[in-house]
């Protein structure tokens, strides 16, 4: 039987593979030769060469917004995490209602990042104008915390669920041993529980990392770049370079922006799975 | 045996992987590629206000030739996306726009020669037509004005007449008027001056033209601006925000239906926008011609006394060279029956409130652009719109930006700020704009 299967597995794949192709090798071959050209669509590229990149690289905006993405990923990955962790600790005791919590948690996350963009700026802008500083358009430290806040608020319920997976899985038999053994709460949480749910840090932080590098919409919605471009983040960089002026050049230079960032994506993200995978422990 | 079902399965995989492909390819709105010869067209609308009406001109126009017509309408700010991602898909727009010579640099290279077309030699002038060398890419189907609209009723309560306000000069003495005694009349001067993205426009592209008209008029040059009449613009634009519905410092979020409603509910005398807003304002019976008028946007430069409203066009027909030779000649007649045929001319007109450069056009009923035409025939003369010489949306935001910085702080500090976006802005978006 077991054969067989195997015999067919390239069929069954074929499917599967096939849509993997169209959907994602494909338009990805084709944009890093976009990378190369200047065009208004896909079907007019004419070639151009490096310099695309050399004007990516030059361009100043890019290295801010890529500094302010940096800042922004370091802080929301720790807060997201360390919160969302806080959560499920704190709802796998053997509490009254953890479920109604659970669900109350995870419900943010059902939510579009358009619509919790514009949400949080009405809510934003209405507790910065009663405190009398300026709003979000004019204020970039508010922009930064805001989308913090917007983004720990979105994804600490979704990171929870994970975690709290993770924990369940701990085997009780380990704990009552720990603590036979004079561990106190504290010894369990970093040498029991931490070390048994490293798999699961390793999935969280990477959807945190890979999630805050590739941020949008909520970026979008909720500042726009503004006040002149000092909340912009890397992605949001790149539609403007698409639009903000016309010319077939800036389609070339922003495809080349988004080619370095999906490198430097993949590449910072590779490090993380490393780092976190080698500290894994077997059950 | 053994062959037959790995055959058998092979097909099978290959007609779920069809269905996948299916699935995704016939949700694409194109309509070119449906029975040929005919030919089809594939109108992708800029303007969401005439969206309704454009759609059952489509309909009357197929059910009188049998052509098939597809409109398809933007959401308002997306056009250029939409119609990027558009223009890439087979079954691509045959009929799209483009806002003047700064967007035809985007889509020159799809732009058919319409000049031999029928639909050209109905334009009223070749003044309406977008050049790209001796071509004419595209050809304007619409001309707009905009100004300074006025609750003439409110202005009245007020102890104003429209005819009072012949100047710049006017315009302060008589906002900064209304605006004092606002409680006591229990309206002011203008709706907000918003800078949200819905709104931002009216001040950082139509309000802006004035003070880049008039340099033109001096004998600027767009290679670059000097800002001369900067001044001029900081002081409407302290007149705007400073006698308005709501504190400056909240004008960043306010939004263009903000403005519109504040109007609406009579709560402001004038509120800066043109003429494509009649039908919002007159729709539910609010406005009617009685209590409604346009003035210009006085700028204190110039002569005053002549200045009419801002009139002119960023509305550009221009029909897609890669579509099937039956598609771009069935666009072609589809274009030219809406602008010479009755149903189409009415439509165009009355519905849609649009004047059209077309000989055969019949007079718009959009009050707006009637009062337009009286006061060129008076002898007053039109403002260019010369935002269409902005080099990109990029200048906009940056002065746009600083607008709303100085707005929520006016100081000195503030104001060069905008003057750096407006003129050192202008220098750079414009060498951007003109490297190879």
């Amino acid at each position: 039987m077991e054969k067989a299967l195997k015999r067919y597995a390239p069929i069954f794949v074929l499917p599967t593979f096939a849509a993997f192709v169209i959907g994602f090798i494909w338009p990805f071959v084709q944009g890093l030769y976009l990378s190369f050209c200047k065009f208004t669509t896909v079907d007019n590229a004419s070639w151009v060469g490096i310099s695309n990149y050399i004007a990516a690289i030059k361009d100043a905006s890019f290295t801010s917004s890529f500094k302010f993405t940096v800042f922004f990923a370091v802080v929301s990955i720790l807060s997201i995490n360390i919160i969302a962790f806080m959560l499920a600790t704190l709802l796998t005791q053997k509490l009254k209602g953890t479920n109604v919590f659970r669900t109350v948690f995870f419900m943010p996350n059902l939510i579009g990042g358009i619509v919790l963009g514009y949400i949080w700026q009405i809510l934003i802008n209405c507790l910065l104008s009663i405190i009398g500083q300026p709003i979000l358009a004019l204020n970039s430290t508010a922009g930064y915390w805001g989308l913090i806040i917007l983004m720990c608020w979105q994804q600490i319920g979704y990171m929870m669920i994970i975690y709290i997976a993770g924990l369940q899985n701990v085997s009780d038999d380990l704990i009552e041993a720990a603590a036979i053994d004079g561990a106190g709460g504290w010894d369990v949480l970093w040498r029991i529980k931490i070390p048994m749910v490293m798999s699961s840090i390793t999935i969280c932080v990477f959807l945190t990392l890979t999630n805050s590098f590739k941020l949008f919409d909520q970026n979008l919605a909720l500042t726009g770049g503004e006040p002149s471009h000092s909340t912009e983040m890397i992605a949001l960089n790149i539609y403007q370079t698409f639009y903000a002026r016309s010319g077939m050049q800036w389609k070339g230079y922003g495809q080349a922006k988004a080619v370095i960032f999906c490198v430097i994506v993949i590449l910072i993200s590779l490090i993380q799975l490393n780092a976190t995978r080698s500290k894994e422990v077997q059950q | 045996m053994k062959n037959k079902k790995r055959w058998l399965a092979l097909g099978m995989a290959a007609v779920m992987t069809a269905g996948i492909m299916t699935g995704c390819g016939s949700s694409s709105g194109g309509s070119s590629d449906s029975d040929g010869g005919e030919g089809s067209v594939y109108y992708l609308n800029f303007k969401p206000e005439q969206d309704p009406q454009w759609q059952d001109l489509a309909k009357a126009y197929t059910e009188e030739t049998g052509v098939e017509v597809t409109v398809v309408t933007a959401a308002s700010g997306e056009y250029e996306t939409t119609l990027m991602s558009e223009m890439g898909k087979s079954g691509a727009p045959t009929l799209f726009q483009v806002n003047g010579p700064v967007g035809l640099a985007n889509w020159k290279d799809y732009c058919y020669d319409l000049s031999d077309s029928d639909v050209y030699k109905e334009l009223t002038s070749e003044g309406h037509a977008l050049k790209d060398g001796d071509a004419a890419a595209g050809i304007a189907y619409v001309v707009e004005s905009y100004g300074i609209i006025v609750n003439t009723e409110l202005l009245g309560e007020a102890g104003y007449k429209t005819e009072d306000i012949q100047s710049f000069e006017d315009l302060k003495k008589v906002s900064e008027d209304i605006s004092s005694r606002s409680d006591e009349l229990g309206f002011t001067a203008f709706t907000s001056a918003g800078m949200d993205g819905s709104s931002d426009w009216r001040f950082k592209t139509h309000l802006a033209n004035l003070p880049i008209h008039f340099e033109y008029v001096d004998g600027g040059s767009a290679e670059a601006i000097e800002g001369t009449y900067l001044d001029n613009y900081r002081e409407i634009w302290d007149l705007y925000i400073n006698n308005s519905t709501c504190e400056p410092s909240e004008l960043a979020a306010k939004t263009g239906d903000d403005s519109r409603n504040e109007f609406l509910n009579k709560e402001a005398v004038f509120f800066q926008n043109g003429s494509w807003e009649y039908s919002n304002l007159t729709e539910d019976g609010t406005f009617t011609d009685d209590n409604l008028a346009m003035i210009p946007i006085y700028f204190g430069a110039g002569e005053e006394a002549e200045q009419g409203l801002c009139t002119g066009t960023e509305n550009f027909w221009c029909v897609n060279k890669e579509a099937d030779e039956a598609d771009i000649q069935a666009t072609l007649d589809f274009m030219n029956w809406c602008v010479t045929s009755e149903l189409g001319t009415k439509t165009m007109g009355e519905d849609m409130g649009f004047v059209i450069p077309f000989k055969k056009a019949i007079e718009s009923s959009n009050l707006f652009v009637k009062q337009d035409a009286e006061m060129t025939a008076d002898g007053k003369v039109p403002v260019a719109w010369d935002f269409s010489t902005i080099p990109s949306e990029e200048w906009k935001n940056g002065v746009g930006s600083a607008l709303t910085a100085y707005a929520a702080d006016q100081t000195d500090d503030n104001w060069k700020a905008v003057e750096s976006a407006f003129v050192d802005g202008w220098a750079e978006e414009y060498a951007l704009a003109h490297q190879e």
